[in-house]
């Protein structure tokens, strides 16, 4: 696989964070030309709106391959050239649709810079002295160059290379990396950004507000082009300690391609507290900014006593493989999300071979009962708070998501039902085929004697299937219903948080027509030295109005994506099921006939 | 008909009584009507050669009847040896019919909230009864069959094979060692084979009702689907509603089999273990009237030696004639218990292929139809 844009990868030598969707990130940088490449449009979240304009965290494909590529074979920029000359084809896509004229290589070579638009003027900047940014820019406008010409136009390809492998090296020379880093991934957050404070130079970054909205529908084109190039499985559950103390350690295998992580393929050792502890950090980082942070699974007192205490029956092994389902799901949406995989915590959670101790996780530790404090004086303050909803769109919303949540609890518990209907089958198939066996056995006639001890294995088997079918419904639909039901509690969490960013706003407003009337009353008052104070005030207050709107604006838009890509997300998800639901009947509709065509002639043959 | 009488059993499948002869595979039970507080059946049959049919209708109590005229006539010898054909048991009283109670009462056959299975058992039972070589002669069955007005009513008259009249003397006779090798194999086989049997039966039943109810469950799975879509506008609520009247047909095409599949595990296979169940239960009881027999003979040969001369003449034509009852009974008994052993086999073979085949049948159907879905599925997520 090719790099597409080897010097910004390179950069990933020096700074670890890399940045997941790199290309997605040039593609829309180069569409937004100078605007792009602003990782401090808001400086301290960790991850800036403009992420926002790009929920699929799905690096393409080849991003990640590249970027290996690229470090093994930067050093020799012929074989960048030919690397490059296979460009993803989203990107190329992309960045022909932006570039109005996708011109080939030639116009790289500072000629074609006045076809474009303010890159190509860029560009030539960047001929001349290595601008990160634009650079970047360029190495994301290179590859669809290159691609769409790559058989036709060796020449152009030979020169831009050259430009590249100097530009290469100059980069290679250089140690900001950052710059590059921050202007193709104005969408992608990470939190190194800090780093990049040294990039003055970088102040090519216009402060200007999201173009989210302008190319929120490109977005989600790429994002449907993208494919996700990250998988986490949870494996082996291994008992660890004894007694009370003792616990589940469950290995968490990742391969990935994606740069930003060590290496492609790495697998660490966790327990369940460090899976609520990394929810935990989640959520206080995200969920105020209005995302849906996936809950993990719920914790049981009960089934992780039976375990503990040792008891090495089928039930307390029916609940280490639940849980260890859940937890690898929990994980796999956790990454789904393009904003949480940004998250160096993640990305801790995934590599690093110690975690530290999640003690507040404790269901019944301090930290427990503070949360549990917290959360009730919150949910005391959500009755309290009427907001003026100005956009019916989340009203209309608000109650989807509650009638959706009462639907999925119904059909949870029709579901449990059927499973537990199931499992009584597969016993009472089991005993039946017992009797029959007994039966076959008294039997004076041989060949009725031998039909009933075939009989009695065909139930057997049956009785396998059948509890493999109850297994299939339990896992693919209960679990996936109550996963369901768990992440609409999220779904709300934002809603909530919205509604509390308005109220801050509102009692912004309402402390600012104070001050104002302090103001007034000063002046009426007529003393001077308190004016001057009061004017600050004022003034600081104004401020925080303008701020606090802006942040209600901002998670209005948040939320309306998140919940635009839940929906699909449920939908997709939904379907898979459904899927391997069917295929699963199939399956097992199949084996009994197979039963019963070699049962068949055994009946026949009594005689 | 699964079990094909006129296939079982030797004898022609028409019957001469005296002029009256019916075809045994004509005979029908057709169904059960509720009227008042008791069931009523209609009960078909076609007289041979005349092909005149005949409708009645019949209470359990005209079958109890039935049972029990066959047992009564004097004349023929060793009529106790015969082994009866089973009558189902009496169905309960209606309004307090739960299947908790139907079932305690006639095991398998009260599976059936239509009583088709009910039916099926009796109409068997009239088959047999008919195609009987001695049985079938009987002129009550002239009467059964053609009397519009039920003889039942009757059902005071105990018959031997009352089961009310069981006290614990038999629980005494039942152990009492028999002469004959051949009689004591046969009385320890059919004892276990009562009991394996029986216990089958019932875990078979144990398997329909949780199908029944599987299939019940996925009824409300199904409905809970339906009621949960509703008008949508925007796109993915759509598409979400669309995946749950898909999933909803494909939990309908499941339940659907499974209804199928306890259809066939009770009509087919439960009633011909149902039945056959009940024949080794008829088959003790003719082991026990004959080991009464035994018992009686033994005791009447006590009391010859024991008699004093002036009765000893009387005790020896005492004797001699229960020795001659017994000898016909036992002969008979023989004869019967071999050709059980025939039937047994026959009613496994045909109902177990039986009953495969329409499995099999079942699963290839749902199989072609749910592959069916899953094409079209797959399209379906091809082209979204």
């Amino acid at each position: 696989m090719s790099p597409r844009q080897p010097i910004p990868f390179k950069m990933y030598l020096f700074c670890p964070p890399s940045p997941v969707k790199f290309y997605d990130a040039a593609a829309a940088a180069c569409s937004r030309s100078l605007k792009m490449a602003t990782s401090s449009e808001r400086s301290p979240p960790p991850f800036p709106e403009s992420e926002d304009q790009e929920p699929d965290p799905d690096p393409a494909d080849g991003d990640s391959d590249e970027g290996e590529d690229i470090f093994t074979g930067n050093s020799k920029p012929a074989e960048i050239k030919a690397e490059r000359h296979q460009p993803p084809v989203d990107v190329t896509a992309k960045l022909q649709r932006d570039i109005p004229s996708s011109d080939p290589l030639g116009d790289l070579d500072g000629s074609g810079a006045n076809k474009k638009p303010a890159r190509d003027g860029r560009q030539a900047d960047l001929f001349t002295e290595p601008r990160s940014d634009i650079f970047s820019e360029e190495a994301a406008a290179r590859p669809a160059r290159p691609g769409p010409a790559s058989g036709s136009n060796a020449n152009s390809s030979s020169k831009s290379n050259g430009i590249h492998s100097d530009e290469e090296q100059d980069i290679f020379a250089e140690a900001t990396v950052e710059l590059s880093l921050d202007s193709p991934h104005s969408e992608r957050k990470e939190t190194p950004k800090p780093v990049t404070s040294t990039e003055s130079s970088v102040a090519v970054q216009p402060s200007a507000p999201k173009t989210a909205l302008k190319t929120m529908a490109e977005l989600e084109e790429e994002e449907s082009e993208d494919k996700f190039e990250l998988n986490i499985s949870i494996t082996n559950p291994e008992k660890v300690g004894d007694g009370m103390n003792a616990y589940m350690a469950y290995q968490v295998s990742t391969q990935t391609s994606l740069p930003m992580f060590r290496s492609k393929s790495f697998t660490v050792k966790r327990r369940f507290s460090d899976f609520l502890g990394l929810y935990e950090k989640l959520s206080e980082k995200h969920a105020q900014n209005g995302y849906i942070v996936p809950p993990p699974p719920e914790k049981s007192i009960l089934g992780m006593t039976k375990v503990k205490v040792g008891k090495e029956d089928p039930s307390s092994a029916e609940f280490v493989e639940r849980r260890r389902a859940a937890l690898e799901r929990y994980l796999q949406r956790v990454v789904a999300h393009p904003s949480l995989l940004q998250d160096p915590d993640v990305r801790e959670f995934l590599e690093r071979d110690e975690l530290p101790r999640a003690v507040n996780t404790q269901a019944l530790s301090g930290a427990g009962f503070l949360k549990m404090i917290n959360r009730a004086t919150d949910a005391v303050s959500k009755m309290t708070i009427k907001m003026n909803e100005s956009d019916i769109w989340f009203e209309e919303k608000l109650q989807e998501v509650e009638s959706e949540d009462q639907q999925l609890r119904k059909l949870h518990g029709v579901v449990e039902s059927l499973v537990n209907h199931r499992k009584d089958l597969s016993i009472n198939t089991a005993v039946f085929a017992k009797s029959v066996a007994m039966l076959g056995s008294s039997e004076d006639n041989t060949a009725l004697s031998r039909a009933l001890s075939q009989l009695a294995e065909v139930e057997d088997r049956m009785e396998q299937l059948h509890q493999e079918q109850a297994s299939s419904d339990f896992f693919v639909f209960a679990e996936l219903l109550a996963d369901y039901i768990r992440l609409l509690g999220g779904v709300r969490g934002c809603f909530d948080q919205r509604m509390k960013t308005w109220q801050r706003w509102q009692d912004a407003q309402v402390t600012l027509q104070k001050k104002r009337e302090n103001e007034a009353r000063l002046l009426w008052a007529n003393k001077p030295d308190k004016l001057q104070q009061a004017k600050e005030e004022i003034a600081e207050w104004e401020n925080k109005v303008t701020q606090y709107e802006a942040d209600f604006e901002r998670i209005s838009t948040t939320v309306r994506k998140e919940v635009l890509r839940f929906e699909k997300e449920k939908a997709r998800d939904f379907k898979n099921q459904i899927m391997k639901y069917l295929e699963s009947l199939l399956h097992s509709q199949q084996q009994l006939i197979k039963y019963w065509e070699a049962f068949l002639p055994e009946a026949k043959a009594i005689a | 008909m699964v079990v094909s009488v006129s296939e079982m059993m030797d004898d022609a499948p028409e019957v001469s009584v005296s002029g009256f002869n019916l075809s045994v595979s004509s005979i029908k039970v057709t169904e059960a009507i509720k009227k008042e507080n008791s069931l009523v059946f209609v009960v078909g049959a076609q007289e041979f050669p005349s092909k005149k049919q005949h409708f009645v209708d019949r209470k359990f109590e005209d079958f109890e009847w039935l049972q029990q005229c066959l047992l009564m006539p004097d004349g023929i010898p060793g009529l106790q040896g015969i082994i009866f054909p089973p009558l189902p048991a009496k169905p309960c009283a209606f309004q307090s019919n739960t299947q908790e109670k139907m079932i305690k009462q006639l095991g398998l056959l009260g599976l059936d909230d239509d009583w088709k299975t009910y039916c099926m058992a009796l109409e068997m039972y009239l088959q047999l009864v008919v195609s009987h070589t001695t049985l079938g002669k009987n002129q009550v069955l002239r009467s059964f069959f053609t009397q519009t007005q039920g003889p039942g009513g009757q059902a005071g008259r105990k018959g031997i094979l009352n089961r009310l009249s069981q006290a614990l003397e038999e629980i005494k006779k039942e152990n009492h060692q028999d002469v004959d090798e051949f009689f004591r194999n046969e009385r320890a086989s059919n004892s276990s084979l009562v009991r394996l049997t029986k216990a089958t039966t019932e875990r078979l039943i144990a398997v329909v009702r949780t199908q029944q109810n599987i299939a019940l469950a996925c009824g409300h799975f199904s409905t809970t689907l339906h009621l949960g879509v509703g008008p949508d506008e925007d796109p993915a609520a759509k598409t979400f509603s669309k995946l749950s009247l898909k999933l909803s047909e494909i939990i309908i095409i499941v339940k659907k089999n499974f209804e199928c599949v306890a259809e066939n595990n009770l009509n087919i296979l439960g009633l011909g273990l149902d039945l056959v169940s009940r024949y080794e239960e008829s088959e003790k009881e003719m082991l026990f009237r004959r080991t009464c027999k035994l018992v009686e003979l033994e005791q009447n040969s006590k009391n010859l030696e024991k008699a004093k001369p002036a009765k000893k003449a009387n005790m020896e034509e005492i004797k001699k004639a229960s020795e001659k009852e017994f000898r016909h009974i036992s002969d008979i008994a023989r004869l019967e218990i071999q050709k059980l052993h025939r039937v047994r086999v026959e009613v496994f073979q045909q109902c177990l292929t039986s009953w495969c085949e329409k499995q099999l049948h079942a699963a290839r159907e749902t199989s072609s139809i749910l592959s069916q879905h899953l094409r079209a599925f797959k399209q379906l997520d091809s082209t979204e």
